[in-house]
């Protein structure tokens, strides 16, 4: 058991910047997600905690002790890949016993220690195949148990589930919660996947380009993202952006889009003023309200598409030059090309800087 | 698409014959008795097979300790060859490293070079450094000639073992060393004893340079070319020693055909 504290990383290969100058602190027990587009320096990272990459500079501390110069083995980390890396030429029960063999752990500690993490697992009837015989969703649990066997501090895991089909991610992603309610190790999850983020992580760092753009609980993410591209990175569809000034309209904070004026609620504050009052209005798809009428508040649109997606309809509407995109109730119906009236939650607006894309709202 | 497999099958045909005919002819002699051999009109099948013309062969002066002395060559050529070989694959497989790219034209440019140039200063080196007619001197050529294609092998082996795999034992404890020596080196050693038979066979058939560094200490192919070239050795001599020549090579490509054609194929790719 121990937290993580990483101190201004930075790690290059060659001009190509990996990681900037990443800061980090992660609690004992929690489960932290690195989440972002591919190239954005998570898995370098997540290497680097690992001891598999030397960096440029910056210090690692796991369990207030300074592991920045001990190689993988000695740093009581545990790793999941994401090709699993399975040992091939080893039955199942050889893979999982291989790290117990390197600490020289006593043999009848390494039997009792395999059965406990395969009875996990479950995968104690798969012990004496080989690899090349399990299926993926069986290498996936194998490549868990070969890690958490050694009862490791920190467990890392490198986009554990992207090679498994949709069906079997879902199960594991449940899986993974469990595993990691009864471990309590420290974990550190890389995943370019939003929603197995959300899912899973008691904090997700979004990274973006070797930085950090914001790390926080999931709710906090998906409803407050800090700038437009957190807000457009998470949640399925994205969140809305579209252009509008903001001004001060009788004491109010009040945006204003195409005639259409959305006064804020009065506690609402900004934490920076847009350089000449234009704003990046961003909103959810199902924080906007559809209506047949006009009404001062709502934006006028024209609808190009209706998707229905099961529990819910996707509706595409065309607001000016830009797009919208709202979830409404499966009963909604709209034709192509019908003038609709948006109704955008006020207390669930963010306001963005037109140009640097930072999020202005408390 | 009839006519262009037509023209696969007969070009497959006629390669086929270019290599297998010689063989067959070289074994059925190989196995005639010797008077069959001096006959006009020759005969291709003999009446009867007999070994004595094989016996005869094994048993002429020279020839089994020149067998001896091949084994011996052809088993320092694998050492010395995958003393240098083996880090070289590793390194080209796994790193990349400045030069890494000129490495490997360089590994090509050797095979440019022809060996008949380089044969008097060789001798007169050899003969200068005390290595001449010693059989660890013309293992010294023989790795040099095999140490371009062992490296390719060695290099393609080890590029078809995800490094990952090594980074994962580090990950559970392992060192280095440790990480190569358990996971990667048991994987690797089918794919490393197939390039120590490819270079076994390439000692064993090589000629010129045994041949030229070489006076006492015979390995046998240039003790069959010197019996032969300065001896004039009868015909039954030539056709056994050939056979004997070729067996080996046939057995062990025989037996590893499926592995090396796979290697190729890592190479290729």
């Amino acid at each position: 058991m121990a937290e993580i504290t990483l101190k201004h990383l930075r790690k290059t290969y060659g001009k190509v910047v990996a990681i900037g100058d990443l800061s980090l602190d992660i609690k004992d027990g929690e489960f932290l997600v690195l989440l972002g587009p591919s190239g954005c320096g998570k898995s370098t990272t997540l290497r680097a905690l690992a001891g598999l990459e030397v960096l440029d500079r910056g210090r690692i501390l796991i369990g207030g002790r300074d592991v920045t110069a001990l190689p993988p083995g000695k740093r009581g980390i545990g790793m999941v890949f994401q090709s699993y890396a399975l040992f091939p030429h080893m039955k199942v029960a050889d893979n999982i016993v291989f790290g117990l063999r390197m600490r020289n752990v006593p043999l009848t500690e390494q039997r009792g220690r395999v059965a406990e993490v395969a009875e996990l697992l479950q995968i104690t009837g798969l012990l004496d195949r080989y690899p090349a015989q399990l299926s993926g969703g069986q290498r996936q649990r194998v490549a868990v148990a070969r890690a958490i066997v050694m009862q490791p501090d920190v467990l890392l895991m490198d986009e554990p589930l992207s090679n498994l089909d949709a069906l079997l991610r879902l199960h594991m992603r449940a899986e993974l919660k469990r595993i990691h309610r009864e471990v309590r190790s420290t974990t550190v999850y890389v995943t370019h996947d939003q929603v197995e983020a959300l899912s899973l992580g008691d904090r997700i760092a979004v990274m973006l380009e070797g930085e950090i753009v914001q790390c926080d609980t999931p709710a906090r993410i998906y409803n407050a993202p800090a700038n437009r591209f957190v807000g457009s990175f998470i949640g399925s569809p994205p969140m809305n952006f579209l252009s509008g000034t903001l001004r001060t309209v009788d004491g109010r904070l009040t945006i204003e889009r195409d005639g259409a004026r959305i006064p804020l609620p009065p506690a609402r504050k900004v934490t920076a003023a847009p350089v000449d009052g234009t704003v990046l209005v961003g909103i959810r798809p199902e924080h906007i309200e559809v209506t047949a009428a006009p009404a001062p508040e709502a934006i006028a649109g024209r609808v190009v598409v209706l998707e229905p997606i099961g529990a819910q309809q996707l509706l595409t509407v065309r607001v000016g030059g830009d797009t919208v995109k709202v979830t409404t109730s499966p009963e909604f119906q709209a034709d192509a090309g019908e003038q609709i009236w948006l109704r955008f939650n006020p207390d669930r607006i963010r306001l963005m800087d037109a140009h640097t894309g930072a999020a202005l709202l408390s | 698409m009839t006519l262009r497999r037509l023209g696969v099958y007969s070009a497959a045909v006629v390669i086929a014959a270019w290599v297998l005919l010689p063989l067959v002819l070289i074994t059925l002699a190989a196995f005639s008795p010797r008077d069959t051999l001096y006959e006009w009109p020759r005969r291709i099948i003999p009446d009867h097979f007999t070994l004595e013309t094989m016996l005869f062969f094994v048993r002429s002066a020279g020839v089994l300790p020149s067998v001896l002395n091949s084994v011996i060559v052809a088993v320092l050529t694998i050492i010395v060859a995958f003393l240098i070989s083996a880090p070289a694959g590793y390194a080209l497989a796994r790193y990349r490293f400045r030069g890494r790219d000129a490495v490997n034209l360089a590994i090509l440019a050797t095979k440019m070079f022809p060996a008949t140039v380089l044969s008097i200063p060789l001798a007169v080196a050899f003969i200068r450094w005390g290595l001449y007619d010693r059989l660890i001197g013309v293992a010294i050529v023989h790795a040099t000639l095999s140490i371009p294609f062992v490296t390719v092998i060695v290099s393609s082996v080890f590029v078809g073992i995800s490094f990952e795999l090594e980074e994962a034992a580090m990950t559970l404890g392992s060192s280095r060393l440790q990480a190569f020596l358990r996971v990667t080196m048991p994987m690797a050693l089918p794919g490393l004893a197939a390039a120590a038979i490819f270079t076994f066979v390439l000692s064993w058939n090589e000629v010129f340079a045994a041949t030229i560094l070489t006076l006492n200490n015979r390995t046998l192919p240039a003790l069959i070319v010197n019996s032969v070239l300065a001896a004039g050795a009868p015909m039954h001599y030539r056709f056994a020693g050939g056979f004997f020549m070729v067996l080996p090579a046939l057995i062990i490509i025989l037996l590893i055909r499926r592995y090396l054609l796979t290697l190729w194929g890592v190479t290729v790719r």
